[in-house]
């Protein structure tokens, strides 16, 4: 054995030693650090607002900032009403929208509240202007004057498709909500305020649907998601932590110690994440499954290990001492390699992935460290029965698969080699799909009314804001012809269900001041003209349904929404794309900075955002990665080999994907990096062993592939599969972007076997011996190493 | 300590309401009901008796950005006769230069919508606007017309609510409810000083009861026959970030406007 792993065998031994000796200061230190860490809990929030999952400097995020700081906020809660009868203008339903609108304002933080009902109708007689709400005392209500009231609301483009559906089936109320953000319990405040009014109407008013949608509800569904997956998922974490412990350790005191072990890693990576001040995400919530899956293997190793000892006849603490040797570089290097793969996810793009990255690193850390201290303080005291030794089977199940490997290396190579080509050219087919209303499942309400709702009315808004000449500019009639021919565009795009323009405000009231003569319906053709018609307009207003989210305080640019119907992100891309070709084509030089901005374009373009910053982060990865494996494998060459069975499981892994599934979150970005140092651990693993097989045991290539399988077979299939249960289970999560996670991850964990069982020693069987066996001439010190080899 | 003043103040409410003072507030029987009309109708009637006044304003509006944008304009108006109905105004535009010569008239009423007409020189005719809106934005501003033309005392009801000091000065906190059916608030909360009985300091709250807007009242200056006004007025919108300064100056008393110079008639010719 080389010099350096002499001294860390040696080291380990000490301080496994030191553990057993000095084992209540370690079990007490280890409670210390983990109340300590687990003490920040306590500052850990909920996030319920979606711009948590973009950081400061995203383009897309600053414009929408932008955009609401010139206008207004964009957080709302939109009610959609469907009557049974299947027409909105009855008595009944027009009273139950009057009284939503009127209560409707004491929604906590509500700044505005949008319907036809307290709609500003103008008109006009003789020379006076009429302002009024469009429907007051419905109860009362004739069917002439209910039908008049229909006739205005459906030819009214501020209403149609908007608070009212073009046929009349279902009707809605906007609330505009602006957080003062100095509390995380603001939107469940708002949201169970809209609840409560929403059930309390549905008894009002029998015969009545009401959906709930808007950003709010957004906000508060990745809040009731995350909740829903700790209160599901984390219990099944630990029932399938036990049943585990149950096949492999057959230990009470062992399956005990792992419990703690874990829960304690897991508090530790929470509780830091509170020092540190996180609002947890769903994303970020998933960090305990992840630490509980990764922490098992360190634990599984050295117990298992130890009770091999303890079969073979030694002592209970020469065989802790001898499970802490034989697995101490090993446990080292796969937490440091998973725990990089973790902090690489900084890279991204959106904070929820920086804080599962550093969440999962410093559980993975804490893990580490526990297995090596805290876990054979306990073993040490605890009692542990020797089990019986068993029987040894002839010629292993694996000792057969590395003959079959070898013998069979040249069509493994090819036929597993081309396998993965044709699976990594469908990688390009993969198509992101960031529709916030998916990310959810149906068991979330959010999901379910979006749904409904978007039956009736559009979903997405996409903001312009429009820029003219300067101050007051808006009211310039080339701007305002300009603005309507823009708007015009933007009605004719598929998938838009509704835009909202100042110039139907401009038209009406042009209208409105020439008698209701409907030859008048047209934009005014004088600057001054506009600018009073403006004037008077906002003069007849009431509280809370100004102009000021409309048109931008000194009138040099106005807002223009687009919504889109339930639309894919592809779909949204092009009408983005189209929108910005229309303002490049067609507006004048002073339109030209009109942009698209809103949430929908923020999630449009977080996978590119995320997928860019993370290539760079795994690159960085798999290069630190590299370095460990060659210092560990004191080999150059053989390090850097490693990442091809390291980078090859993930990419294949994308284009089984791609052909299994085809769309997928922008979460795929952290899947590069929750996988990399994961499936490294297998690489680790195996080629230690071989090149242990080399070094130590003088075999030739094919005897140490034999070796190394014989070794590590076991405990990689072991290990593989709770690996793969465990990702797998985030399927299971309400959160779609989990659930991709997790599934991705999972698959290319399974790739990643197959390629360190099938590929990998075909690999290492071509090209020259040289090339592979790493430098194993010059090592020393093998003889007296040769006894302490991994129990197999 | 707060406590035990507000009892004292509501005892000395009881006195003066025993003594007759109640007179002037008939709806009410509760003391502290009493004692802020009380408070309110000193500082009201302190700012009687000047029959006409004109003055030009500045407005400077600021969005949550910080961008600005100002609007100039010129005030004149006459005298309400009694308390029972409200002055009557006169704004005229100056700038921006779109709305230059724009005229709105006003009839203050207390309790009804008020009579509104304004001239839109590009359309050369004069509107009546008839809305029953009167706390929406005043041209962009967070000012609503009725928060910076003249309060009418019985616009509110009042309720005394203690004292308190601010800027330096004692004042008298009185909460006021507005009677109008169609107001955006459901209270306001002033402060009016105990020396020249002027109103620092409003606060305005929505209909959910929710602090919406601040309004400070600085620069106070007295004219001749004791009249007061303050000359910047800052609104500040808590809910969207948004501010407007009102910047006034100086006042011209007795101009000798009549009932005539207020009537529609005068609109088309104001520029």
């Amino acid at each position: 054995m080389p010099k350096t792993m002499t001294a860390m065998d040696e080291f380990a031994v000490k301080l496994a030693r030191f553990v057993i000796a000095k084992r209540w200061l370690v079990i007490f230190a280890t409670l210390l650090a983990t109340v300590a860490v687990t003490y920040g809990g306590q500052y850990l929030q909920m996030s319920n607002n979606y711009r948590d999952f973009f950081s400061e400097s995203n383009p897309e995020l600053r414009a929408f900032e932008e955009f609401q700081d010139t206008y207004t906020k964009n957080d709302n809660f939109f009610f959609t009403i469907v009557p049974e009868s299947g027409d909105v203008f009855n008595n009944k339903t027009m009273a139950m929208v009057e009284e939503l609108t009127e209560r409707a304002w004491q929604v906590p933080f509500s700044l505005r509240v949008d319907s036809i009902t307290n709609f500003q109708h103008t008109w006009s007689e003789e020379d006076d202007l009429i302002v009024e709400d469009l429907v007051k005392g419905a109860e009362a209500m004739t069917a002439e004057e209910l039908a008049e009231k229909s006739q205005i609301a459906l030819t009214e483009p501020l209403l149609k498709n908007q608070l009212v559906s073009r046929d009349g089936r279902a009707i809605s109320v906007n609330v505009v909500l602006q957080y003062p953000q100095l509390s995380p319990f603001e939107a469940p405040e708002a949201a169970a305020f809209v609840r409560a009014l929403r059930d309390d109407l549905l008894e009002k008013y029998e015969g009545h649907k009401i959906y709930i949608t808007g950003v709010s509800m957004l906000n508060m569904a990745f809040q009731e998601a995350g909740m829903a997956d700790v209160t599901t998922m984390i219990p099944f974490m630990y029932v399938l932590l036990l049943v585990l412990m149950a096949v492999t350790v057959r230990s009470v005191a062992g399956t005990v110690v792992t419990l703690l072990m874990i829960a304690f890693a897991s508090m530790i990576g929470m509780g830091a994440a509170g020092y540190y001040g996180v609002a947890l995400t769903p994303i970020a919530m998933s960090a305990p499954t992840i630490i509980l899956t990764l922490a098992i293997a360190d634990a599984v190793h050295i117990l298992i290990t130890m009770r091999n000892g303890m079969k073979e006849g030694m002592t209970k603490h020469d065989a802790i001492i001898e499970a802490v040797r034989v697995n101490f570089l090993a446990v080292m290097i796969t937490s440091l390699t998973t725990a990089i793969g973790f902090l690489a996810l900084n890279f991204s793009d959106a904070p929820p992935f920086w804080h599962l990255g550093n969440i999962s690193a410093v559980g993975i850390v804490a893990a580490w460290l526990m297995s090596v201290t805290f876990l054979p303080a306990m073993m040490s005291m605890l009692p542990a029965r020797a089990p019986k030794k068993a029987q040894t089977t002839g010629e292993s199940f694996f000792g057969k698969l590395a003959d079959f490997v070898v013998a069979h290396n040249k069509k493994l190579f090819y036929g597993i080699g081309l396998g993965a080509v044709l699976l990594i050219s469908a990688v390009p087919q993969i198509e992101f799909n960031d529709q916030w209303t998916e990310y959810f499942d149906e068991s979330i309400e959010f999901r379910r009314d979006a749904d409904d709702s978007t039956e009736y009315f559009g979903f997405y808004p996409i903001e312009f804001s429009v820029q003219s000449t300067g101050e007051g500019g808006v009211s310039e009639p080339e701007f305002l012809q300009k603005l309507d021919e823009f708007t015009e565009f933007l009605r004719a795009q598929p998938n838009v269900t509704h835009v909202y323009s100042l110039t139907d405000i401009m038209k009406r009231l042009n209208r409105n001041m020439h008698s209701d003569d409907a030859s008048w319906y047209r934009l005014p053709d004088d600057r001054e003209l506009s600018a009073q018609y403006l004037l008077l307009y906002e003069l007849s207003l009431p509280y809370g349904l100004d102009l000021n989210d409309r048109i931008n305080i000194d009138k040099s640019a106005t807002r223009v929404t687009a919504t889109l119907t339930n639309t894919s992100t592809l779909e949204t891309k092009v009408f983005l794309d189209a929108a910005r070709g229309w303002i490049a084509n067609n507006a004048p030089d002073y339109m030209q900075t009109t942009v698209p901005t809103s949430a929908q374009v923020m999630f449009t373009y977080v996978a590119e955002r995320n997928v860019e910053s993370m290539i760079l982060g795994n690159i960085i990865a798999i290069v630190a990665i590299g370095i460990v494996m060659m210092f560990a494998l004191k080999s150059a060459r053989l390090g850097a080999l490693s990442m091809i069975p390291n980078g090859l499981p993930i990419v294949v892994a994308f284009g089984a994907w791609a052909l299994m599934v085809g769309t997928v979150g922008f979460s795929v970005a952290a899947v590069a990096s929750v996988s990399l140092g994961i499936v490294v651990d297998d690489t680790v693993h195996f080629l230690a062993k071989y090149v242990r097989g080399i070094r130590e045991k003088g075999y030739d290539r094919a005897g140490a592939i034999k070796y190394a399988f014989e070794t590590v077979g076991t405990a990689l299939v072991v290990n593989t599969v709770v690996l793969v249960i465990g990702f797998a289970y985030l399927a299971t999560s309400h959160f779609k972007m989990n659930a991709d996670m997790g599934l991705l991850t999972a698959l290319a964990i399974t790739f990643a076997l197959i390629f360190d069982f099938l590929f990998l020693p075909a690999l290492m069987l071509r090209g020259s011996g040289k090339m592979f066996a790493g430098q194993n001439k010059d090592s020393d010190g093998v003889e007296k190493n040769v006894q302490t080899q991994a129990a197999e | 300590m707060f406590k035990h003043k507000l009892q004292n103040n509501v005892t000395a409410a009881l006195v003066a309401t025993v003594m007759g003072v109640a007179a002037l507030s008939p709806a009410f029987a509760g003391e502290a009901e009493d004692k802020g009309f009380e408070i309110a109708a000193r500082s009201d009637r302190s700012d009687l008796g000047f029959k006409s006044s004109e003055v030009t304003a500045v407005m400077t509006l600021i969005n949550a950005a910080g961008k600005t944008s100002t609007r100039e304009m010129y005030f004149k108006t006459l005298e309400k006769e009694n308390e029972e109905v409200g002055d009557k105004s006169l704004t005229v535009f100056e700038t921006p230069r779109d709305v230059e010569g724009t005229a709105l008239l006003s009839h203050a009423k207390i309790l009804e919508a008020d009579d509104q007409w304004l001239f839109l020189p590009a359309l050369k005719r004069v509107k009546r606007i008839s809305s029953t809106n009167k706390s929406g934005p005043f041209v962009g501003s967070e000012f609503a017309f009725e928060d910076f033309t003249s309060t009418e005392l019985n616009k509110y009801d009042y309720k005394f609510v203690g004292e308190d000091t601010f800027d330096g000065m004692k004042v008298d906190v009185v909460e006021r409810f507005p009677r109008y059916e169609n107001s955006g608030y459901v209270r306001q909360v002033a402060l009016v000083d105990q020396e020249v009985y002027q109103v620092r300091k409003i606060d305005f709250y929505d209909r959910k009861d929710a602090l919406l807007k601040t309004l400070m009242l600085k620069d106070y200056r007295e004219y001749e026959g004791g009249v007061w006004r303050a000359h910047t007025l800052e609104m500040v919108n808590h809910q969207t970030g948004k501010s407007t300064t009102l910047t006034y100056s100086d006042y011209r008393f007795g101009t000798g406007l009549e009932d005539k110079d207020f009537v529609k008639g005068v609109l088309k010719r104001v520029r």
